[in-house]
């Protein structure tokens, strides 16, 4: 079934949590008027990106980045149009112009600025397609999204948006029990480490806030980014409740599951 | 003695389907109100028109169940007295074709969540028509746990509206169970 929308409703930040959370595999197309980019996933991590008709060949990406001589780059360029990335980056390391490390390093900068670009944009649809393969010449690369996710929550600036994504500042925090989620691995701002200093089920948002001397708009912008990135989720805090419930209008335990019991004996008659 | 009453309460964004859903299992009309709610502070200024739908099963000589329709957001404190009393729980109904619609209804739930102590499940709704999300898909979206249950449905097919308020009713029975951790 279909996984497609417009980035005005769902966020290259909230695709990207999908992806990550979900552990996709797949190709993620986002079309603008401007450009089309595409961004591949293989259980969760980035392994692929590209910008338009945008010339990614690997000799033109590692000497955009300085990595080879103008010289090297000619001599390299014209069996580009015969061999695949994979293969170049063989003679490259064979010849001792450039180490694995190094090549492997400027494909995923690369990729990781082209996530970068698409931060900035408002508008444009997006299909998620599970089964479309990656290109098989390519370096294969694997970046995890956790990092791109906080730098791009970093970046937004509506105040709307993040008050409907953070609509009460009486729920609290814990940290993500789901497998491979560590916050050691990402990079947090000091500002960012000061709040998860204080997660904790006792702590409201507002506490935390207080406790760390933010604004409104500060803190909701930093739980967003952890909770996109997979490291936190929203709970009920453990302390007083804000809303006073009477569900039951029989206080005995017996009567209230009988009360309960024949409520589901008469749905299932309808 | 007059029968006791209970509540649940169908909320979620408009056009979700939720007097749909009500409608499917009410044996009354659904009677839908445009209420207009004054803020006791601003009385002078403003109303909120807010979308209520009513809908009742008869379950016995004592008892009824009253579900309750409402945006969920809007004026949400006002809303929230008339709501909570006699509340056991909640179904929380999002249109599994907008995508555009997933933010305001994990908002809602939130704020649902953060005043309401009481079980609640997800139903995905219109889950007949072609381009609706995968469950795997909107669960991520929507941020919910895996102990909370979200429901295929098609809110105009009432098996599927009863399989929600069913489930719903098995999550208010799990909790009444006495805590192990
Ligand atoms: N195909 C389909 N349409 C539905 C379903 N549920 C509701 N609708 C339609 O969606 C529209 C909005 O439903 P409604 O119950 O009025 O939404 P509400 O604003 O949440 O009360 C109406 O045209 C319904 O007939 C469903 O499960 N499948
Ligand atoms: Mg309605």
């Amino acid at each position: 079934m279909a996984l497609q929308g417009n980035l005005r409703d769902f966020t290259i930040i909230q695709l990207l949590n999908l992806v990550h959370l979900a552990r996709k595999t797949g190709l993620l197309v986002i079309e603008t008027p401007e450009e089309t980019a595409q961004l591949g996933f293989l259980d969760g991590r980035l392994t692929f990106a590209r910008l338009g008709q945008e010339d990614d060949g690997l000799c033109t990406v590692l000497y955009r980045r300085h990595k080879l001589t103008t010289s090297q780059y000619r001599q390299m360029q014209s069996r580009q149009t015969t061999m695949g990335d994979m293969e170049l980056g063989l003679i490259l390391i064979n010849s001792d112009i450039l180490t694995m490390e190094e090549i492997i390093n400027a494909v995923q900068e690369m990729y990781v600025e082209v996530v970068r670009r698409l931060f900035t944009l408002i508008e444009g649809f997006f299909k998620f397609d599970a089964e479309a393969g990656l290109p098989e010449y390519r370096i294969p690369v694997s970046i995890e999204l956790e990092n791109l996710i906080i730098e791009g929550s970093r970046q937004i600036q509506e105040k709307e948006f993040l008050q409907e994504e953070i609509p009460s500042l009486d729920m609290a925090l814990k940290f993500s029990d789901r497998q491979g989620m560590d916050i050691q691995k990402v990079n947090l701002s000091v500002e960012e480490w000061k709040v998860v200093s204080y997660v904790n089920p006792q702590n409201t948002i507002k506490q935390i806030a207080k406790a760390t001397k933010m604004r409104d708009m500060e803190i909701r912008r930093i739980v967003y980014s952890l909770i996109q990135a997979g490291l936190v989720e929203l709970i009920r805090p453990t302390g007083a409740l804000p809303g006073t419930v009477k569900p039951m209008p029989v206080q005995d335990h017996d009567e209230q599951r009988s009360l309960v019991n024949r409520l589901i004996d008469r749905i299932r008659s309808i | 003695m007059s029968a006791q009453t209970v509540k649940i309460v169908v909320t979620g964004p408009f056009n979700s389907g939720k007097t749909e859903f009500i409608r499917s299992v009410s044996e009354i009309d659904v009677v839908s109100t445009e209420r207009k709610i004054t803020a006791e502070a601003e009385k002078v200024k403003s109303t909120t028109t807010v979308a209520l739908d009513f809908g009742r099963i008869t379950v016995d000589d004592d008892l009824m169940l009253y579900l309750f329709g409402t945006p969920g957001q809007k004026r949400f404190d006002f809303m929230w007295e008339i709501l909570s009393e006699g509340m056991l729980g909640f179904i929380v109904m999002v249109d599994s074709n907008r995508p555009e619609t997933f933010r305001e209804a994990r908002s809602i739930l939130e704020t649902f969540r953060a005043y309401a102590p009481t079980p609640y499940v997800v139903a995905a709704n219109k889950q007949d028509m072609p381009d609706a999300w995968d469950l795997e898909d909107m669960r991520v979206a929507l941020r919910l746990e895996p102990k909370i249950k979200l429901l295929p449905c098609t809110a105009t097919n009432r098996d599927t509206v009863k399989a929600v308020l069913l489930e719903l009713l098995y999550s208010i029975l799990e909790e009444m169970e006495p805590q192990h951790d």
